[in-house]
C-alpha cells in the first residue's frame, strides 16, 4: 500500500466535511414529526412533510379509504417482475394479466369494490401501470419490428424500418404531446379518448422503436449455421423462429431489453407535462400546498428514493434472468 | 368470477365517453357533473391537499359554479392541466370550463374563440425587496440587481420597464425557481420580480422572516385571471358568469356563508332577489331558484374564498379588494 499524500488526507477531511454536513441536515437538526412551523423553526430537513404527503405521492388522488388497493396493485406489480425471474415464459402472456388485474382492483365495482373513475388513478400504481403497458404492449411490436427489419421483402424492411427511424427521430415528450393534445382533435367528434389509455398506446409505440433495435441485435448475433441447421431438421421457417433463434436472441438481447425497461419506468414521469397523475406529478401536486410551501428538496429525494429502489429491483431481475 | 368484463367495461365507460352533445350547459346537467379543467400545483389557486382534495381560488371558483347547476358544491370533476394542453382539452370538449390561472387577452378571446367569465384575480407582475434596502417604490430601483427567472415573459418585461424609464438595471438569470429564491434570500441581488401572487407566497415560505421582505405596490404588467368557456355557448356562459358575479355581489351586500340562511329572510328587496326569494334571476339562467343562495352557502363570498385560500400565503387584497374599498371587483348587478 502506498503512503497517503497530503492530497488523500485533504480529500478525506473534505468528504468527512460534507458526512458530517449531511449528516447535521438530514439526521441531528431534522424534524420527523410536526407542521410546516415546525419545520421552518429548525436548520434540518423536514421529514414530517414526508409524513403527511406520503399517501399523496404515491397514490395520488386515489380515494384514502381504498387505497389499498392501490397498494396491492404496486405489490402484484413487483411480485410479477419477480415471478417472471422465475418461470421465465411467464411474461409473453403475464403482463396481459396484470394489466387486466391492475384495472379491476384500481377501477373497482365489482365484489363489493366500490367503483373509483380513472381521473382518480394516480402516484405510483400509475407509473407502473404505464411502464408494464409500455415495455409489455411494445415488444410483441418490436418483435415484428425486428423481424420486419430483416425481411427479404424490401416493402416489409422498408416500413419496418422508417417506423422506427420517425419513432427513434422523434423525443418522447412530443410523442406525448401527440397523444394528450392531438389525438383528442383527429378524434371523430363526440368522443374522447381518455388521457391514460392514449398515453399508455403512445408508449407502448415509441417503446416498441427501441426494443425492436434491442432485439435486431440479438438476431443478428445468430450465427447463420443456427438456421440452416433448423432447416436441415424439417422445421418450417416459423417453427424455427419460434423455437431455436427467438429463444438464443432474446437472451443475448436481454441486458438492453432490461435497460430500455428501466428506461422506459423512468421515462414515464414525462407524463408530468400532459397532468397525468403519476407519481413525479404527485410530488409537485404535494408541493403546492399552501400550509406546506417550500419543501421541494425533502420531496424530490423521496421521490428519487422511490424510483432509485425500483429501478434497482428492475435491473436485479434482469441480472437473474440472464443466469438462469 | 372473472374480472374480464369489468376491465372491458371500464375501458369502454371509463375512457370513452361522448363529449358534445347539444350545448354544453343540457351535458352538464345530463353528466350529473361539472368538469372543471385545473391547474396541478399552484399554492393558493389549486392544489390537492393531503387528502387528495383540491383546494384553491381556481377550484372554488369551479365548486361554485357546481353549487348554482346543481345545488351542490361537490359535483366538479376536476381534470388537471397543463398550460399547453388547457386551451385543447376545452376546445375538444374534454371539460366544460377552464378554472386554471388563465391571463384573459384578446387573442385568447378571438383567436382561440373563448369566452372568458368576470376577473376572480387580478395579478401582475411586481417587485419584492429587503425592507433594509429602504424602498418603497419602484421608481426607486434605478441601478439595482433584480433576480428574474429566465426565458420567461417576466424575464421580457422587467426589462422593457426599465428600459421605457430610462433607468438601468442588472438582471441576476437564473432558470431554476429553487436556485433562485435561494439567490435573493441570500442576498445576491436587491430585487426579486415575477407575478405578485408567486412573490407573496415566496416570501411566506422561502424566506423564514416574511416581515423582513417589502412586496412594492407597483405593478408593470397586468395578468387578470378569469374563467373561461368555449366560445358560441351563450347559455353556459352566462351561468359561469354569473355564478362567480353572485360571489362578489354577496361580499358586497355582507352576505357571507354563516348569513345567508337569515339574509335570505330579511326584508330588504336586494337580498331577496340575489338569494332566491323572489324566484325570477334563477329562471333567466335556467337554474334552480336557489343557485345563488347554494354557491354563497357552499363555498361563501369572495372575500372568504379569498381569505380561505390566499391568505396562508399573506397575500394582501390589493386590486383584488371590493370597488367600495380601493379595489377592482365591481358585481354587475344581479337583477
Amino acid at each position: 500500500m502506498r503512503r497517503p499524500r497530503p492530497f488523500d488526507v485533504l480529500a478525506l477531511l473534505l468528504l468527512a466535511a460534507a458526512g458530517w454536513a449531511l449528516w447535521g441536515w438530514a439526521v441531528r437538526e431534522a424534524v420527523w414529526a410536526g407542521d410546516a412551523a415546525a419545520c421552518r423553526a429548525a436548520g434540518g430537513a423536514c421529514w414530517a412533510f414526508i409524513g403527511e404527503k406520503w399517501r399523496l405521492m404515491l397514490f395520488g388522488l386515489y380515494p384514502p379509504a381504498e387505497q389499498w388497493r392501490a397498494a396491492l396493485a404496486v405489490l402484484l406489480s413487483v411480485a410479477f417482475v419477480a415471478a417472471c425471474v422465475r418461470w421465465r415464459r411467464a411474461w409473453p402472456l403475464g403482463w396481459l394479466g396484470l394489466l387486466a388485474l391492475d384495472y379491476a382492483l384500481l377501477a373497482g365495482g365489482f365484489l363489493g369494490l366500490s367503483a373509483v373513475p380513472v381521473a382518480q388513478w394516480g402516484g405510483l400504481p400509475l407509473t407502473l401501470l404505464l411502464t408494464v403497458s409500455g415495455v409489455g404492449g411494445g415488444l410483441p411490436l418490436a418483435l415484428l419490428l425486428a423481424l420486419g427489419r430483416r425481411s427479404r421483402l424490401p416493402l416489409l424492411r422498408l416500413l419496418a424500418g422508417g417506423y422506427i427511424e420517425l419513432i427513434r427521430g422523434v423525443p418522447l415528450v412530443s410523442v406525448l404531446f401527440m397523444a394528450a393534445v392531438m389525438f383528442p382533435l383527429l378524434l371523430p367528434p363526440g368522443w374522447v379518448l381518455g388521457k391514460l389509455l392514449s398515453t399508455q398506446l403512445a408508449l407502448a409505440l415509441f417503446v416498441a422503436a427501441y426494443l425492436a433495435e434491442a432485439i435486431r441485435g440479438g438476431l443478428q448475433a445468430i450465427a447463420y449455421g443456427q438456421y440452416e441447421a433448423a432447416a436441415a431438421l424439417g422445421m418450417r421457417h416459423g417453427t424455427a423462429l419460434a423455437t431455436v433463434i427467438l429463444p438464443q436472441a432474446l437472451r443475448i438481447a436481454l441486458p438492453a431489453l432490461t435497460g430500455i425497461a428501466i428506461g422506459t419506468f423512468k421515462d414515464t414521469s414525462l407524463v408530468v407535462i400532459i397532468g397525468l397523475f403519476d407519481l413525479m406529478t404527485a410530488t409537485r401536486a404535494a408541493l403546492g400546498d399552501p400550509r406546506w410551501l417550500g419543501f421541494s428538496l425533502e420531496a424530490y429525494l423521496f421521490a428519487a428514493l422511490v424510483y432509485g429502489v425500483l429501478s434497482w429491483s428492475l435491473s436485479l431481475a434482469g441480472r437473474q434472468l440472464e443466469k438462469r | 368470477m372473472s374480472p374480464l368484463p369489468f376491465v372491458l367495461a371500464a375501458a369502454l365507460g371509463g375512457f370513452v365517453a361522448p363529449a358534445l352533445a347539444g350545448t354544453t350547459f343540457d351535458a352538464v346537467k345530463q353528466r350529473g357533473a361539472l368538469r372543471c379543467g385545473v391547474n396541478v400545483s399552484v399554492p393558493g389557486f389549486s392544489s390537492p391537499d393531503s387528502q387528495g382534495h383540491w383546494q384553491g381560488l381556481d377550484v372554488d371558483v369551479c365548486r361554485a359554479v357546481a353549487a348554482a347547476v346543481f345545488g351542490d358544491a361537490g359535483k366538479v370533476e376536476f381534470v388537471p392541466l397543463n398550460a399547453q394542453q388547457r386551451f385543447a382539452a376545452l376546445q375538444s370538449g374534454e371539460i366544460d370550463m377552464l378554472s386554471r390561472n388563465t391571463t384573459w387577452t384578446l387573442t385568447r378571446d378571438a383567436e382561440l374563440k373563448l369566452d372568458f367569465g368576470p376577473v376572480v384575480f387580478f395579478d401582475g407582475q411586481g417587485f419584492m425587496v429587503a425592507k433594509a434596502l429602504g424602498v418603497s417604490r419602484a421608481g426607486q430601483l434605478d441601478g439595482a440587481s433584480v433576480c428574474v427567472q429566465s426565458g420567461t415573459s417576466t424575464e421580457q418585461s422587467v426589462s422593457d420597464w426599465f428600459r421605457a424609464r430610462g433607468m438601468s438595471f442588472r438582471p441576476v438569470v437564473m432558470d431554476n425557481f429553487d436556485e433562485l429564491n435561494k439567490a435573493f434570500f441570500a442576498g445576491r441581488c436587491d430585487v426579486y420580480t415575477t407575478d405578485r401572487s408567486g412573490l407573496a407566497s415566496i416570501r411566506m415560505t422561502m424566506s423564514g422572516k416574511p416581515d423582513d421582505y417589502l412586496i412594492l405596490p407597483d405593478m408593470i404588467s397586468k395578468e387578470p385571471l378569469a374563467p373561461a368557456v368555449r366560445h358560441g355557448d351563450q347559455d353556459w356562459a352566462d351561468v359561469v358568469r354569473w355564478s362567480v358575479m353572485v360571489l362578489i355581489e354577496a361580499e358586497e351586500l355582507g352576505v357571507t356563508s354563516a348569513n345567508v340562511a337569515e339574509k335570505r329572510d330579511s326584508a330588504d328587496p336586494a337580498l331577496g332577489r340575489l338569494l332566491g326569494r323572489t324566484p325570477d334571476l334563477g329562471q333567466a339562467l335556467g337554474l334552480p331558484q336557489d343557485w345563488a343562495f347554494q354557491a354563497i352557502r357552499q363555498v361563501g363570498n369572495y372575500g372568504e374564498v379569498y381569505q380561505r385560500n390566499l391568505g396562508p400565503l399573506g397575500l394582501d387584497r390589493g386590486l383584488n379588494a371590493l370597488w367600495t374599498q380601493g379595489g377592482l371587483l365591481y358585481a354587475i348587478p344581479a337583477r
